[in-house]
């Protein structure tokens, strides 16, 4: 592979399997510097931009809010914090459509912008980090709401602590950026490098890591030169590469610019963690270099505004919560009318329907596509088992047997042709040549399976909880019962009053006293026989009337 | 001949004692495929089906008395499961599928007479007697139960509206020829 490179560090690099050449696209927004959008009237901030438990505010409605102040604390260890991206007055706390591709609302906390930009007191800088416990580093990075801003949005100090158990290895630096259009890490990596390396330097720290690879797609040449020539300018350079690997789509999915760079592959349903592997996009390095050296929390990325729709495509450093139509607008607006507007790329990106949505630490593409670009794809015709998708596939499934029992909802079966191992980066439906939407049947079928898992464990939470109702009712049915008795006995007791426990009691007492009677007499009688003649007659004479007497008790009984 | 009929004799007898000792020492408990098609019933226990609860559904369809297209909650995925479970041919849905709902008290009408607490199958009705009842969203399996014995008409169903969480893909449409 070593043709590929116009390599600094010419080194051995692996392939995946699959994988497509798409038209880049990058050109369109990547020629100019990054540009700082003003702020808008009213920043929509919502409180679940990560994976994991959403924020809870911490802010009430009417209460003034400085830049960089912390509006929702992380709930839970799968969290993030968010802070207000400017200062202003919070005017609702409530639910606002958000970019998702449901087009639901999620809880967002609005602020109406005052315009004076007023900082609040940052935190501490931790520039001595080398000497702090990693914990507090992690803690400040949590603190700051580093999330990944690759696109999935991870908590970055989950990430950064792989448990004790664990030890991270290897630490990469994916700046690959495969997906076309998107230009935002190339503008970061070619602008401020050297931030992106004191990042590298503190995820280096944290994780251990005895090697750090930054991988590069080729088509890329200004940001690796960029990144190259800021590496020369630190004492890095012994423990970091910078390595261009050739440009194939989806090369910057995590498992596959893994495999790239390191021959490895990350288990099925595992994590990089369990092969020593950390895996962290150039944007989050970026910012956990702002959020350990300058104390400064994550409320702006940048966010490329493209396609051909767009009158002046470029990149913008947006504080979080601006809605996307004023990305749109602060580029010119539209040249035409687009065909669709996307989050995110062409091949990942969801369709936005409403362009009054907030950007979120997870969108780094606004993608409005012209109806050249994004032809109708028209009818999906018949699948004709070319097998064309199993040869692109980066993960090796068989996305035809996918396809077909996702769309019989059979996902016992899916789920056998590991329906959970799709990354959804969309080859297959790129090459398919019936255009069956391939990926929106896996989709389709990965939340129908977390959905019946979510029905089946509600299901036996409710059975539980008749059979314990069942168990009461029992329960409060036999205590009746014995109440009813109790009670009976009692009636019945207090029926007969003083006359029965009289009667019985001492009637069976007097019995025994009559047997004890008899019986000492018959002794008596007995021992006395051989001397009756000495004045015994009365006794002798009273005991077998003392055995009818007893007799005559006896009987009623 | 003797010897073989007393062999045949000797074999059967052993075998019928440790037949019969297998059947006391391994005796199973309950019905394991009544569990197996409970464990696949929604627990709504609404009683839709006819039967007074999931567990008695149940017991009717592994005995074989009942169609397995009863369960009106579980809708088609459960038909499809519990065919595939006893090898059945899945039937279509006996009713309309509803979307899931819970119950709603309103609170202006309640007059607290707790009917709805003794009516709902898993206790997701809080209260006491002249006492405002409430329902545990979380718990309310849908099953409208209480309605009929509320007597001011005051618990209504409401749908659950879906969030980003519990958001799924549609299934994909079919996309027409233009």
């Amino acid at each position: 592979m070593s043709h590929l490179a116009p390599a600094p560090s010419p080194r051995r690099l692996w392939t995946f399997h699959g994988g497509i050449h798409v038209p880049d696209e990058k050109a369109l927004s990547n020629g100019g510097p990054i540009d700082p959008i003003p702020l808008p009237p009213r920043l929509v901030i919502p409180l679940a931009q990560h994976i994991g438990t959403p924020a809870r505010p911490c802010v009430r409605v009417g209460e003034r809010v400085l830049k960089g102040q912390l509006i929702g604390e992380p709930q839970g260890y799968v969290s993030s914090a968010v802070h207000a991206s400017s200062s202003g007055l919070v005017v609702a706390i409530e639910p606002r459509p958000v970019p998702h591709p449901s087009g639901l609302s999620a809880p967002c906390v609005v602020i109406e912008v005052d315009g004076e930009d007023a900082c609040a007191p940052l935190a501490e800088p931790l520039t001595d980090y080398v000497h702090l416990d990693p914990s507090v580093v992690r803690e400040r990075v949590r603190w700051a709401g580093v999330v990944g801003l690759g696109g999935a949005s991870f908590p970055t100090s989950v990430k950064l602590n792989p448990g004790p158990d664990r030890r991270l290895k290897t630490l990469i630096i994916n700046g690959a950026e495969c997906e076309p259009y998107i230009t935002c890490d190339d503008r970061l990596m070619r602008e401020q490098p050297a931030r992106i390396l004191e990042g590298v330097r503190i995820l280096r720290h944290l994780a251990g890591a005895e090697r750090i690879l930054i991988g590069i797609e080729d088509n890329k040449a200004a940001a690796i030169s960029a990144l190259v020539q800021a590496l020369a300018a630190t004492d890095l350079q012994q423990l970091v590469s910078v390595i261009p690997i050739p440009t194939l789509y989806p090369s910057g999915g995590e498992r596959q610019l893994i495999r790239i760079l390191t021959g490895l592959e990350v288990p099925s349903h595992g994590i990089p963690a369990q092969i020593g592997i950390l895996c962290q996009n150039v944007g989050t390095a970026a910012a956990v270099a702002d959020a350990v050296l300058r104390g400064q929390p994550l409320i702006s990325r940048v966010v490329t505004v493209t396609g051909r729709s767009v009158a002046a495509p470029r990149n913008l450093e947006v504080p979080i919560g601006t809605p996307a139509s004023a990305l749109i607008a602060h580029c010119g607006g539209y040249r035409q009318p687009p065909r669709k507007l996307l989050c995110g790329g062409p091949m990942m990106g969801f369709e936005l329907r409403d362009a009054e949505v907030p950007v979120t630490k997870a969108t780094n593409c606004l993608l409005a596509l012209t109806a050249a670009e994004a032809p109708d794809p028209g009818p999906a015709l018949a699948c004709i088992r070319c097998g064309r998708c199993a040869e692109v596939c980066p993960v090796r499934l068989l996305p035809q047997q996918l396809y077909w029992h996702s769309r019989a909802k059979d996902l016992d079966r899916a789920q056998d042709y590991n329906l959970f191992d799709c990354i959804e980066c969309g080859c297959c439906a790129a090459v398919c040549p019936s255009h069956i939407p391939l990926v929106h049947y896996y989709r389709y079928a990965k939340t129908e399976v977390w959905a019946r898992e979510q029905d089946r464990r509600k299901a036996e939470q409710a059975r539980l909880r008749h059979q314990a109702r069942l168990e009461r009712l029992e329960r409060q049915e036999q205590e009746r019962k014995a109440k009813l008795r109790r009670k009976k006995e009692s009636l019945e007791g207090k029926g007969e009053g003083e006359a029965k426990p009289a009667s019985e009691d001492p009637r069976r007492a007097a019995i025994e006293a009559a047997r004890q009677r008899a019986a000492a007499k018959k002794q008596a009688a007995i021992e006395g026989l051989p001397t009756a003649g000495k004045g015994s007659g009365p006794s002798g004479a009273s005991a077998p009337r003392a055995a009818e007497t007893a007799k005559r008790i006896e009987e009623p009984t | 001949m003797l010897i073989a009929i007393l062999a045949i004799a000797l074999l059967s007898g052993v075998f019928g004692l440790l037949l019969g000792y297998s059947a006391i020492r391994f005796k199973v408990e309950g019905d394991p495929v009544a569990d197996q098609v409970e464990s696949l019933l929604p627990q709504t226990q609404c009683g839709q089906c006819g039967y007074p609860g999931c567990r008695p559904y149940a017991e009717a369809v592994a005995r074989g008395e009942e169609e397995i297209n009863r369960c009106v909650p579980g809708g088609e995925a459960t038909v499809r499961t519990l065919a595939d479970l006893l090898g059945r041919d899945p039937v279509a849905l006996a009713v309309e599928e509803k979307p899931p709902a819970v119950a709603v008290i309103e609170e202006q009408t309640c007059i607290g007479c707790t009917l709805c607490l003794q009516a709902c199958p898993v206790d997701a009705i809080v209260g006491a007697p002249k006492q405002l009842h409430g329902i545990i969203a979380a718990e309310c399996t849908g099953c409208e139960l209480c309605l009929p014995p509320c007597p001011v008409e005051c618990i209504h169903m409401v749908p659950v509206g879906t969030d980003i969480p519990h958001w799924r893909w549609p299934y994909p449409a079919e996309r027409k020829a233009a």
